[in-house]
């Protein structure tokens, strides 16, 4: 694979951990560690993959992206600001009174969000109805998802998985966030979840298992899911929680809780 | 003032009532941190079951447990667990009246930077609109420890609505909780203030600043919500002639709804209604969407003044 391109990718991903901390330090609180663990795999989607055009978010035939984990939103904005959908300087307003940035995305305040999202395991169900409408009215679109594994617990997941599978919706391509920690503890502890490709396979899915941290292995598992017919695809993104930052990745201390300055000057020193 | 948060309370209660009863469990969806329900998963870990991100499969776990003889006590932000597990709620628990306890943290918009998505604002309408259901809004520390405890002796499904912030504590350890039996605060011949939740103590503060404008306002602490205290509801309609209800929550269907419905059928008289606007929440600190929203006692004495210019007109 192209080299040059995967290191562009790879500063790219940087940058948006980089906002990540400013963002949620400047807030005072929000979500870094669930947002600093997809940031490669939302990286790759807005500069690379996804069909999208910042001057025309309501354009009808662009990809979707649906964050159904909701609270990993500084990760969503960081890419849509960095991306051109609005201006990098509105990012530092996260979670203010009036800022469409709002805590967690909103589609009717912030252009480039497709969906409203925050409460959990919503955000599957409303990918598939995206993807169904692409169906009907002969569009080509595709539409990306991202979950948390703390959220597929939620049984509404289950039915949105068997739906895309009855649908035969293989314009979906889902994005599970294993980084094996949610608040109150691993993931293992609160509420197995695994075997987490076996179940989705059950569910008549295709499936693949990569690293979601290598920029090469997210490319070229986008490719093979495009390329499959009749199953919607999920890629199973093996991630650590807070990763970039070494005093935040795997703890969960870190899910919900912004840094003070000095931590973010840290981190910020890390991800130079 | 001396500030605790509801939820903070409902732990230390949740402890002291496993203590005394073997038969109370808790279940929680992965926000124990929050809720506090960590406090009695640290005393009794085997009575303790966290469900994961699934608060449907709490809310029918706990009935399950509850036709069984125990006394589950389930917990999540009041958002899901009434929003996300209402039909549950409603046909395994309510309709069944199972001995359910339904006690939400995070109510209303002081959940502040979460936004909109997070603020319930129409928990209380859910939760009254469903038969045999209990609705209980304590207003402070004390008043929740005492409501934790009734709802442990009450048979049959019981919601108790928990927040976030700090908020002044207001009773004395003296303090007699009743179901059921509205708390008149403070007296006044001029207006009512019913307050419910943690707008109990702006209304106080709003009955101080009127005080010095020579209005006298009643305050009632309407801590259950259902069954409502009519009895309390006409009596204020009968005495002061006018009524303004505040809470942290719609205007459509809670506290002010039920108030109105009340005094519609029993002595129709002016019901104002501080609240949410039939709008959602949205992302702030909690002090200033309680200022925006009107929440504060400036805006609540500015609508009692409004409130006792307009009585007594047909
Ligand atoms: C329906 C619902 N229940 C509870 C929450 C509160 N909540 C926010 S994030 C979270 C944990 C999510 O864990 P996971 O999906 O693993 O996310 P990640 O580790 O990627 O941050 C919970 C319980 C919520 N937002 N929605
Ligand atoms: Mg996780």
């Amino acid at each position: 694979m192209d080299g040059e391109k995967i290191k562009r990718l790879e500063e790219k991903a940087r940058k948006i951990r980089r906002h990540i901390i400013r963002m949620t330090g400047a807030a005072g609180s929000g979500h870094p560690g669930g947002s600093l663990s997809s940031a490669d795999i939302v990286t790759a989607l807005y500069f690379e993959v996804m069909r999208i055009d910042p001057q025309n978010p309501r354009w009808p035939d662009r990809d979707r992206f649906v964050l159904s984990k909701g609270h990993a939103a500084p990760v969503l904005y960081a890419a849509l600001a960095e991306r051109g959908f609005f201006s990098v300087e509105d990012l530092l307003t996260l979670r203010r009174l009036g800022s469409p940035l709002q805590g967690h995305p909103d589609m009717k305040k912030l252009p480039g969000v497709e969906m409203s999202t925050g409460s959990l395991g919503q955000g599957l169900a409303c990918a598939n109805g995206m993807a169904l409408a692409a169906r009907l009215d002969g569009r080509d679109y595709r539409v990306y998802v991202l979950l948390g594994d703390g959220e597929i617990q939620e049984g509404m997941v289950w039915e949105a998985a068997m739906a895309a599978a009855h649908y035969r919706l293989d314009n979906v391509t889902a994005f599970l966030d294993h980084n094996g920690l949610q608040i109150d503890g691993p993931v293992a502890r609160v509420m197995s979840v695994e075997p987490v490709a076996e179940k989705w396979r059950a569910f008549g899915w295709d499936v693949q298992v990569i690293d979601g941290h290598s920029m090469e292995e997210i490319l070229q598992a986008v490719e093979k899911a495009r390329a499959v017919r009749g199953k919607p695809q999920m890629i199973v993104a093996e991630t650590v929680k807070g990763k970039g930052v070494s005093f935040m990745e795997n703890m969960v201390e870190w899910h919900g809780v912004a840094p003070k300055p000095d931590e973010v000057e840290r981190a910020l020193a890390e991800l130079a | 003032m001396k500030k605790i948060a509801t939820r903070d309370a409902y732990g230390k209660a949740l402890v002291e009532l496993g203590r005394e009863n073997p038969d109370v469990v808790v279940l929680d969806a992965d926000l124990a941190k929050s809720t506090k329900t960590i406090e009695f998963a640290k005393h009794f870990p085997e009575r303790f079951f966290d469900m994961g991100i699934a608060e449907q499969n709490m809310i029918g776990t706990a009935a399950g447990l509850a036709a069984a003889g125990k006394i589950p006590f389930c917990s999540t932000f009041a958002i899901f667990a009434t929003g996300r597990a209402f039909e549950i709620i409603r046909n395994s628990v309510a309709y069944s009246r199972l001995n359910v306890k339904i006690a939400a943290s995070h109510a209303g918009i002081t959940v502040g930077e979460d936004g909109g998505s997070h603020q319930s604002v129409e928990d209380i309408a859910l939760m009254r609109s469903l038969p045999n259901m209990t609705v209980l809004v304590p207003a402070d520390a004390v008043e929740t420890r005492a409501a934790v405890r009734a709802a442990a002796q009450i048979q049959g499904p019981v919601y108790i609505r928990l927040g976030r912030p700090g908020v002044p504590v207001l009773h004395g350890d003296d303090f007699h909780f009743e179901p059921g039996r509205a708390v008149v605060m403070r007296e006044g011949d001029d207006a009512t203030i019913i307050a419910t939740g943690i707008m109990v103590a702006t209304a106080l503060e709003a009955a101080g600043l009127l005080e010095q404008e020579g209005i006298g306002v009643r305050v009632v602490n309407m801590h259950t919500i259902k069954p409502l205290d009519e009895e309390a509801v006409i009596a204020a309609a009968r005495e002061t002639g006018v009524i303004v209800t505040a809470e942290e929550h719609s205007v459509i269907g809670g506290l002010g709804g039920a108030v109105a419905e009340a005094v519609c059928a029993c002595h129709p008289v002016p019901v104002y209604r501080v609240g949410l606007p039939d709008v959602f929440g949205e992302s702030g600190k909690p002090g200033e969407l309680l200022e925006k929203y009107g929440l504060t006692a400036a805006h609540l004495a500015a609508r009692v003044r409004e409130a006792v210019t307009k009585k007594g007109r047909r």
